[in-house]
């Protein structure tokens, strides 16, 4: 079998909280393969994000490694989208000048540029706001920019940290379908965080649950749901089981320790 | 004409409505100001009416006095202004970038901060001669104590997510500095500068008060030896256009260069 994608073995991060240490991540071990769509649920303070960041090269872990195509993580790289919750987009430059930020770091010459951030704000369906600023955007295509932004340097890893956790309910839902239509259409390794149970399944191959204290993965659920996935599919029986399998191991933790008071 | 006037403001959005309300009450308040300055002369007060100040600054501009004070007085204060903020950039960035330039550039920063620019002129004055270089020298560092810490503020209040999201679209630290932190901070930037503005040009007439041969200050402290109040209105009425002119044009481009935020 080839070498996973993305490969964290052990990996520990504890800050220390005043006289106490925090273990943010007591020895997580996960495997993601090639183009595959891993989403990660768990309670807050289960250390999912760090453990995003630790793969995007924003935070080192205090243990263990994280492997990314059989090397380790040495700090931010343009193979590795990042999709923020916040958005994150420049708020001085224009949808197509954010898309564009990446390509001019990596010196892309400019005509390969405009050509790539066309084609990546049509694949978002934002062509008509290519040269809008950010604060004439809502929610939704804020997002839907940042991620023609990260597609736009051509990463073959997305890391995605609950990019839709701020959006209202409808528009969450459209922009997973639109999500899963632009991966379907154009593949890449997808590790995607979220606190949203029926978003975990309707996204993933497999399903990653985590816990909190200490930050821990409880279950790995695997999705044989096939794709294209829609509507439908959220009301079909399948699907509502695997919710409820994900809900429960979400939900019903048992502690492994006491929180310290 | 009433009736075209009614229907005019109900045309008008709340908006310019309230603006123009605003406007209006801003000329009221200007001609009613006038009226009693006038009336506290009439009533034999030791001013000059509005009108004798009038002829004065008529006079003035005729010789061609009013034009060289104002441009020895703009030339200083442009310099100066324009020296301390390039320098207040500079340091303010470098401050807010390394943490070890920010332990030696603050406690300096800190003192001077606490000192009026002007009580250095006696010591500039001794240094640099009565030429314009002191005049200069406390301008620049009245603008530049003002618009540095803004500059440094600026920069440390960089949102880190920014910072991440540069990084993580491959760009390095020179990138994210250039491309990130300078356009973040330049809203804070423009602060400092219009706060620099009104504190050099404070500090340049009371420069000129005591140490000049020219300049809008020089020319009030010499009418005071001959009781020439119309000429000190003059050059008072001068200093507060002008003040009130260069703040408005750094704010109109201010409001240019950071159209961009959201809260506008």
């Amino acid at each position: 079998m080839s070498t996973p994608k993305i490969s964290v073995r052990d990996v520990e991060k504890i800050f220390p909280v005043g006289n106490e240490n925090f273990v943010a991540l007591g020895g997580v071990s996960l495997d993601i393969a090639d183009n595959e769509f891993v989403t990660v649920v768990g309670p807050s303070g289960c250390g999912k994000s760090t453990l995003l960041n630790i793969l995007a090269g924003l935070e080192k872990p205090t243990g263990g490694t994280a492997l990314v195509d059989g090397k380790p993580v040495s700090g931010p790289g343009p193979e590795r989208g990042v999709i923020f919750q916040q958005y994150a987009l420049f708020p001085w430059l224009t949808v197509r000048e954010n898309v564009e930020f990446g390509m001019r770091t990596a010196k892309v010459p400019g005509d390969e540029r405009r050509r790539r951030a066309e084609h990546f704000i049509r694949l978002v369906g934002l062509e008509q706001f290519a040269d809008a600023l950010p604060k004439t955007l809502s929610g939704g295509m804020k997002q839907r920019c940042a991620i023609a932004r990260a597609y736009a340097v051509n990463p073959s890893i997305l890391l995605m940290d609950e990019p839709f956790g701020a959006l209202d309910a409808l528009t969450r839902v459209r922009l997973q379908e639109q999500l899963l239509e632009t991966w379907s259409k154009d593949r890449r390794t997808v590790m995607f965080i979220t606190h949203d149970v029926d978003e975990a399944v309707f996204l993933a191959n497999r399903v990653v649950v985590m816990g909190a204290r200490p930050g821990r993965i409880v279950e790995v659920i695997d999705v044989d749901l096939p794709y294209p996935r829609d509507e439908d599919m959220r009301l079909s029986p399948e699907f509502g089981e695997l919710r409820n399998r994900v809900w429960h191991s979400v939900y019903h933790q048992r502690q492994i320790k006491e929180p310290a008071q | 004409m009433a009736v075209i006037n009614a229907d005019a403001t109900r045309a008008a959005t709340p908006r310019t409505r309230k603006s123009r309300t605003f406007l209006v009450l801003n000329i009221v308040s200007v001609v009613a100001g006038v009226a009693i300055w006038w009336g506290l002369s009439l009533a034999g007060l030791q001013f000059p009416s509005p009108a004798e100040v009038v002829a004065a600054g008529w006079t003035m501009i005729q010789d061609g006095s009013l034009v060289t004070d104002v441009g020895a007085s703009l030339g200083r204060v442009l310099a100066g202004f324009a020296l301390g903020s390039v320098a207040a950039v500079l340091v303010g960035f470098v401050m807010g970038w390394y943490t070890v330039a920010r332990g030696l550039f603050e406690p300096w920063i800190q003192f001077f901060r606490t000192i009026p620019p002007l009580a250095m002129l006696p010591l500039v004055l001794v240094l640099m001669g009565i030429g314009e270089s002191p005049k200069i020298f406390v301008i620049f560092l009245a603008a530049f104590l003002a618009c540095v810490i803004s500059t440094y503020q600026g920069v440390v209040s960089v949102d880190r997510t920014l910072i991440n999201a540069g990084r993580v679209l491959g760009a390095g630290d020179g990138t994210i500095f250039a491309r990130v932190v300078v356009p973040a901070s330049t809203p804070f930037i423009l602060v400092g500068m219009r706060v620099g503005l009104g504190s050099a040009w404070g500090t340049l007439v009371a420069a000129e008060l005591l140490a000049a041969q020219a300049g809008l200050g020089h020319r009030m402290q010499s009418a005071q030896l001959y009781y020439d109040l119309p000429t000190i209105f003059v050059g008072i009425i001068t200093i507060g256009v002008l003040g009130l002119i260069m703040d408005r044009l750094l704010m109109l481009a201010g409001n240019k260069l950071t159209a961009w935020q959201e809260n506008r």
